[in-house]
């Protein structure tokens, strides 16, 4: 209301209509995050800049675009040849869907050692796998889209997966692809997912991720909860308004991500392979499969889970199970402290065997399996869910040092 | 506004039945956009059987007969590989055939109407790859077709071996002789 905002003249009139100060209030410039935010923190607002800069160059691109089995690699060939900047718009994209992956990971990482999914932010943390989810569906239905090698037989190992399923498996896959095998029916419909559907789920989604955060505050490095010790005007004493604090603070960390980001744009794009494959630069040919079938890199830890289990069904159970453990993360950690600074150190000990076990399926997953190769990846698997395990175990009656009541 | 003289029962029923009235006009709804994703006419038209002449192979030799969008394979198999299929019997998940998806007359050791050619369907049982024909019998694989994507490994008459990620042997279609020399693929034919 205007009468609380007190403001006059134009805003004012929208005050009275709209609650647009009350709005800017409640998320930048009365939102008091704790002052100790560290290098961690950088990633959400990074990943807000790479979603519109996803959306932007996206819309940009389907301008040029045709979703059509027998245009769709020529096309994409025509962005990079004949439109002027087609190119930089096309690596922009393509680089983005990597650095989304980056950023999300880390973001995720951050979550992982401050305890930031524990009570009360069990909800910020589903909503939030909902985005990683959605982002997943989103980078695979996009990747399709080249029409080359690698996302044609990408794709098609991916939807077979669904072949797994007990009685209607077919059924299933006959009807996701449209046809007896991955074609123009195929992209045609990954092309409306990938450019309507998705992203809209996707922002309605990190809108309610950002409202639920906004809700309950956000979490810091020390796993505090600031909102225990407020001044006279309900101000928490640690807390500093995100806006101009956090918001300039940010900009240092889009200026050295947008470095790096420009680095990879314009000097190496496909990254050795591992953000655009070879093999997708040769037209999709639904008669030859590649030598070395592997997905994107952000796929692989999963990917390699999947190839570890020597059975169908269940390698496809074990690779959705590595993705719904994360969803019920907050409940398998029964301890009370949140940060790593205070929590005990067979905890540490278990999110070191996890990182090992993640990056190390993120290793084999991107490689020929071979015996040995296998044997590794079945034992980084059990590390994996080893950790979700024995977090449940120790979590329980974990020996932690004492959390300070203020932030130092 | 609940008042004395509400009738309960007579909201609580009304409620239920446009709750129901609205559900199953949801899923009514939802029919038409979910059987819009069914292969179209078109695809379906397209998977209709294709005639293959294989009078021109050579022993040992294998062609690729595209019918609904995917490799089929016709390899005229030779002596040498028919004779390795019963040694490697015991080294087979399914060798005879019992839970794979093949027609009647294609249940046997060869997989197939005459031993001679094998028709079957090129895309793994595992994940969908094309598996590449390895016609040379050495010490280390009795010939066959191996899966580059996940390391499957088939015999001469695409059953899968032990130990690999490929759940059944590959499918063979439809198929009968309409001539010698000239053969239908995507109907089983008179019996």
């Amino acid at each position: 209301m205007s009468e609380d905002n007190n403001t006059k003249g134009l805003l004012g009139w929208i005050d009275a209509r709209f609650p647009l100060s009350k709005m800017y209030d409640e998320h930048l410039g009365k939102y008091y995050a704790p002052k100790n935010f560290n290098f961690w923190y950088f990633f959400g607002s990074l990943a807000l800049l790479v979603l519109v800069l996803q959306i932007v160059t996206g819309i940009f691109l389907t301008m040029h675009y045709k979703p059509d089995g027998d245009m769709a690699f020529k096309s994409v060939e025509h962005i990079m040849r004949d439109v002027d900047w087609g190119w930089l718009i096309r690596y922009l994209h393509s680089t983005g869907a990597s650095a989304f992956f980056i950023v999300v990971y880390l973001h995720m990482f951050r979550a992982l050692i401050y305890g930031s999914y524990q009570k009360p932010r069990e909800l910020i943390w589903l909503f939030g796998m909902f985005i990683f989810l959605a982002l997943m569906a989103e980078a695979f239905m996009g990747y399709l889209l080249h029409w080359g090698q690698m996302s044609y037989w990408g794709a098609q190992v991916i939807i077979s997966l669904f072949g797994a399923v007990p009685i209607v498996g077919d059924e299933l896959t006959l009807w996701i692809r449209g046809d007896f095998v991955v074609s123009d029916a195929t992209l045609n419909r990954f092309f409306a997912l990938h450019v309507v559907a998705v992203p809209i789920v996707l922002l309605m989604l990190v809108v309610m991720h950002i409202i639920a955060l906004h809700e309950v505050g956000s979490n810091n490095p020390d796993g505090i909860d600031i909102k225990k010790t407020k001044d006279a005007n309900g101000v928490p004493l640690d807390g500093i308004p995100f806006h101009p604090y956090y918001s300039v603070k940010d900009l240092v960390g889009v200026v050295v991500f947008l470095i790096l980001f420009s680095v990879v744009v314009f000097f190496m794009p496909e990254m050795g392979g591992y953000f655009l494959e070879y093999a997708n630069f040769v037209p999709a040919n639904q008669f030859k499969t590649p030598e070395h079938i592997a997905p994107v890199w952000y796929f692989t830890p999963f990917y390699a889970i999947l190839r570890a289990v020597p059975d169908k069904l269940l390698g496809v159970i074990a690779m959705f199970s590595a993705i719904v453990v994360l969803f019920l993360l907050p409940w398998f950690d029964r301890g009370k402290v949140r940060s790593i600074r205070y929590r005990s150190t067979s905890f540490k000990w278990l999110l070191a065997m996890l990182i090992v076990s993640f990056v190390g399926l993120g290793y084999l997953g991107a490689l020929p399996s071979t015996g040995i190769r296998t044997l590794f990846a079945q034992i980084f698997s059990v590390g994996y869910f080893g950790f979700f395990v024995g977090l449940w175990f120790i979590s329980k009656n974990e020996i932690t040092k004492p959390v300070p009541e203020r932030v130092q | 506004m609940p008042s004395d003289d509400t009738d309960n029962d007579r909201r609580r029923f009304l409620t239920a039945a446009t709750v129901v009235v609205g559900a199953v006009g949801t899923v009514a709804v939802a029919v038409p956009f979910l059987s819009s994703w069914s292969p179209s006419a078109r695809a379906r038209t397209a998977g209709a059987p294709v005639v293959a002449d294989i009078s021109k192979l050579e022993p040992g030799q294998l062609v690729i007969v595209k019918w609904r969008g995917k490799p089929v394979w016709v390899v005229r198999r030779d002596e040498a590989a028919l004779e390795t299929l019963p040694e490697v019997t015991d080294q087979l998940r399914d060798p005879d055939s019992e839970s794979s998806n093949q027609p009647v007359y294609a249940t046997n050791e060869y997989r197939s109407r005459k031993p001679e050619y094998l028709i079957m369907e090129g895309i793994c049982t595992h994940l969908g790859c094309s598996p590449t024909y390895q016609p040379e019998i050495t010490a280390d694989f009795q010939g066959g077709f191996f899966c580059p994507c996940h390391g499957s490994k088939f015999d001469f008459a695409g059953r899968v071996y032990k130990g690999v990620p490929a759940p059944l042997n590959l499918p063979v279609p439809p198929h009968y002789y309409m001539s010698d020399g000239v053969i239908l693929i995507g109907e089983d034919g008179v019996a």
